[in-house]
């Protein structure tokens, strides 16, 4: 197999990795926050007892996260030098912020852990906080490269040679404001929804003791009205993003709709699969001047197909049904956590049902296939470009060999450590029975 | 004058993780070595230091890493050819490391199994981060065309591989059996105390024997390098004093009828490891790969330089004090010390 193709797998492969970890890392410290402030103003150790078993789970989390980030760190380097050589020159500055953000949150997460009985319950809070903004941050800054590769800016290129940097303009770059604010919003909401998960599956077990009833139903409320307001958030910077797209990528838009001719009031396609052939995405269903109207506001603004671009710079068709489903996933969990709020406030029943909490399980899953399906899109939509209009993947790509080994190494250890984790998790959380939570009932979370 | 600025500010990043990573990953051993001894506490000890710092250590790394494709982007081709073998490696190692450390403390039916493989491959990442060293010196890479081919042949076959792995096996039990009998005092455990320090004693001296070693054994591969060493004798030769110095505080009385002052002995190590790294890393100017590349050659530009500068001279302004106070609550708090707490919530 070719090396350039080898490396996109290895790579590719090791970020898909790093995702789900890093995700639950900014989502989970949040919701830790959350829970402490509960604490306090409801004044209830339920909260206090959840913000304990959620940082417990971002520490195990954390035995892979950090090694998995500094592994994609480490390669990107790698992996890639001719796309490090320009980010060297023009966007170096958001790695080297995104240094402090780690030592913020590592350092205050140990605090928070280690130190927690030494804090008082503000500085506690203090810390925890901290944490939180470290990990949002660190995803934020790692994304301001991702939204420059896709809007290159702060720089000109005279006879192949790059000249007149600017820094901070390449920072401030066109993409930033709209992608930093939805890989943001969708990393919590995939969260909220992932321990919503736990929660109803716990809630679905025989014999609870009342206590324990409250308490997961309690997590479970957290978890939904989070979800709920994430994911409508989500939604609204998801339609920006997909504007941002219109007016400065306008290939990947086309592919991700399966718009091949230029048109006004061009159709929204949902599902089916785009055919170059027939020009228009077969078997899906079609939603006339939907798209013109979600693009630019109006039924008959102008949306730019696929056939203005050279066919060598169209992206894989498939990014279309990569697409749909994080777009799909997004639209069924908005009604999902909606719907379970609605039941328990407007309905006022104080206990869900089992064919509520069935569709409540499967929401975290299906969160985080949201982010995978949403992280593939972006990078792969913008093929063959690594840096938009600037570098192809190609020529970004190192020249070394033993890639396909390595590709078999990594993804091997990346899947026996899933399978270790979960089963780390599992033990652990059965070893240490929320039970024993309400006897010891120590004040120190 | 900005490459030499730029190199320096690297050299410090390596020199803090070089210390804060041959701590760590030899803490991860000791606290392997010495599982499940009833007569010693050497195992918790080590443990009682790893738990808060593991994650904070590994910043460092990153930090190395990040700085120098920043600082000098154009090096990333070549450097990307010739490391992606054995820093691979290194990664496999760490990232197996990491989650079984984290692993050992959460499923306490498997502690044992997970501490001896996060202690070995802990132990092993040193050691291969050191024979990346004689690579990049030039004696083991082809260059034909703009690639570069490491001559594994060569290399597996030669002495000066296996000095360097030495040394790193050495450098790390050394530092980190020195900080351990530090810290033991701190948590004033002096039967650990004891131990770390008998440790060090032993350690020392193979320490500074696999540097020589690994010196000696460059000749053949890389006479350059040893005569830019040979011309820095000076540094080098402070560098053995202070290392006497150093470790002759490990028979130092002291007040509390203890001997062995091993905070002196501690910061003497630090300043030797400065010194020698220091020297070190100057016989190797300007080269950054050997005989191809050099700092000039991959430097970023100015704008970006400053840019840079700014960005980490803020950054350490904010992280600095954090870093104090992290300091005192698990260094120096004698509550964290001598509780019992961490078992609990970790
Ligand atoms: C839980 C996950 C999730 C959900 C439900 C959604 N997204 Fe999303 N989306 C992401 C998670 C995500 C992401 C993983 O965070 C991406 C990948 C790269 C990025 O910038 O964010 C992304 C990228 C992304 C992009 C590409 C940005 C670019 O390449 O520059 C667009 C246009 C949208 N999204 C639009 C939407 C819309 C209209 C949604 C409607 C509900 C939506 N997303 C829901
Ligand atoms: C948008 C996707 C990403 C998000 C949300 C994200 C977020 C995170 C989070 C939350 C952590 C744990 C940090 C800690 O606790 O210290 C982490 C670790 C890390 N990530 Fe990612 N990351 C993403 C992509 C990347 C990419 C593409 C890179 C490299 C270019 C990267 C580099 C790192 C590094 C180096 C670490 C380890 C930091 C340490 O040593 O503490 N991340 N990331
Ligand atoms: C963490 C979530 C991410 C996932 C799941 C992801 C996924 C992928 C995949 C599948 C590829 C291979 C695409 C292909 O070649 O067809 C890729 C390439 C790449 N990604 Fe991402 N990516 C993520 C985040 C990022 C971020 C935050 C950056 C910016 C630093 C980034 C930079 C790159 C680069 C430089 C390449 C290689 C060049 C290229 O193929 O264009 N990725 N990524």
């Amino acid at each position: 197999m070719d090396n350039v193709l080898l490396a996109r797998m290895l790579f590719g492969s090791s970020l898909i990795f790093h995702i789900i970890f890093a995700t639950l890392g900014v989502g989970l410290t949040l919701m830790i926050l959350i829970a402490e402030i509960l604490r306090v103003v409801r004044k209830d150790d339920d909260y206090g007892i959840l913000a304990k078993r959620w940082t417990k789970a971002v520490a195990i989390l954390l035995g892979v996260a950090i090694p998995s980030g500094t592994i994609v760190a480490v390669m990107l380097a790698l992996l890639w030098p001719g796309f490090i050589e320009v980010v060297g020159q023009v966007i170096a500055l958001p790695f080297t912020l995104e240094i402090f953000a780690f030592f913020i949150e590592a350092l205050f997460l140990s605090i928070y852990v280690y130190a927690a009985s030494r804090l008082s319950s503000t500085m506690r809070i203090i810390s925890v906080f901290f944490v939180a903004l470290g990990a949002t941050a660190s995803a934020v800054l790692i994304t301001n490269v991702q939204s420059w590769m896709n809007t290159p800016t702060g720089f000109n290129v005279v006879n192949g040679e790059i000249t007149d940097v600017r820094p901070w303009e390449a920072v401030l770059n066109p993409a930033f404001g709209y992608t930093a604010v939805h890989v943001a919003s969708s990393a919590y909401m995939a969260t909220a929804f992932v321990v919503a998960s736990v929660a109803a599956y716990q809630l679905l077990k025989p014999n609870l003791k009342a206590s324990e009833k409250t308490y997961h139903r309690k997590g479970l409320m957290v978890a939904l009205v989070f979800g709920a307001i994430t994911s409508i958030w989500t939604a609204t910077n998801g339609h920006a993003s997909a504007v941002g797209l219109h007016n400065n990528v306008p290939v990947k838009l086309a592919a991700a709709e399966g718009l091949f001719e230029t048109q006004s009031n061009a159709p929204l396609a949902i599902f089916g699969t785009p055919d170059p052939e027939a020009n228009r995405v077969v078997g899906g269903i079609e939603l006339p001047g939907m798209l013109s109207y979600l693009a630019t506001g109006s039924l008959d603004g102008v949306v730019v197909g696929l056939n203005e671009f050279p066919r060598d710079e169209w992206p894989p068709l498939f990014v279309h049904t990569l697409f749909n489903i994080m777009v799909g996933i997004g639209t069924l969990l908005i009604g999902l956590s909606f719907g379970a709020l609605a039941y328990r406030f407007i309905f006022k029943k104080r206990e869900y049902p089992n064919w509520l909490l069935i569709p409540i399980i499967g929401s975290g899953p299906l969160a985080m296939l949201g982010i995978e399906t949403g992280w593939i899109f972006a990078c792969i939509g913008r093929q063959p470009w690594t840096i938009y209009g600037i570098q192809r993947t190609a020529e970004a790509a190192t020249k070394s060999a033993n890639l396909g080994t390595f590709f078999v190494i990594f993804l091997t250890l990346y899947v026996f450590l899933l399978v270790i984790t979960a089963l780390v998790m599992r033990f652990y959380f059965r070893r240490n029975p929320l039970i024993n939570e309400f006897n010891s009932q120590s004040p120190s979370v | 004058m900005e490459a030499y600025v730029a190199i320096i500010i690297i050299w410090l990043f390596l020199f803090f993780y070089a210390l804060g990573g041959a701590i760590d990953f030899g803490a991860g051993f000791w606290s392997m070595f010495y599982f499940g001894r009833k007569d010693t506490t050497a195992a918790s000890i080590a443990n009682l230091y790893l738990t808060p710092s593991w994650k904070v250590t590994n910043v460092f790394l990153v930090l190395f890493v990040v700085a120098l494709v920043g600082f000098f982007p154009h090096a990333a081709f070549t450097l990307g050819s010739i490391m992606i073998v054995p820093v691979s490696f290194v990664l496999i190692l760490l990232i197996i490391r990491s989650a079984f450390m984290v692993y050992s403390y959460s499923v306490q039916k498997y502690t044992k199994a997970f501490t001896y493989i996060s202690g070995i491959t802990g132990l092993l990442i040193p050691a291969l981060m050191l024979s990346i060293l004689p690579i990049i010196i030039g004696g083991f890479v082809e260059v034909v065309g703009d690639r570069h081919y490491i001559l594994y042949d060569r290399l597996l076959t030669s002495p000066t591989l296996y000095a360097h792995i030495g040394f790193g096996l050495a450098a790390e039990l050394f530092l980190s059996s020195l900080f351990l009998s530090d810290y033991a005092r701190e948590a004033k455990s002096m039967e650990t105390y004891k131990v770390y320090r008998k440790n060090a004693i032993i350690l020392g001296p193979i320490m500074i024997g696999m540097a020589v070693a690994a010196t000696m054994t460059l000749i053949p591969e890389a006479m350059w390098m040893v005569e830019n060493m040979a011309s820095q004798w000076h540094l080098f030769a402070l560098s053995v004093i202070v290392f006497s110095v150093g470790y002759s505080a490990l028979w130092w009385p002291s007040r509390k009828g203890r001997v062995g002052q091993p905070r002196v002995a501690v910061v003497f190590m630090m300043i030797q490891i400065g010194l020698a790294s220091f020297a070190y890393g100057w016989s190797h100017m300007p080269y950054i790969v050997y005989p191809k590349l050099t700092l000039y050659d991959a430097l970023t530009n100015n704008q970006m330089f400053y840019s840079l500068l700014w960005g980490y001279g803020i950054g350490m302004a904010i992280i600095v004090p954090l870093f104090y106070w992290f300091w005192r609550l698990f260094l120096k708090d004698k509550r964290y010390l001598t509780n019992e707490e961490v078992d609990d919530v970790r």
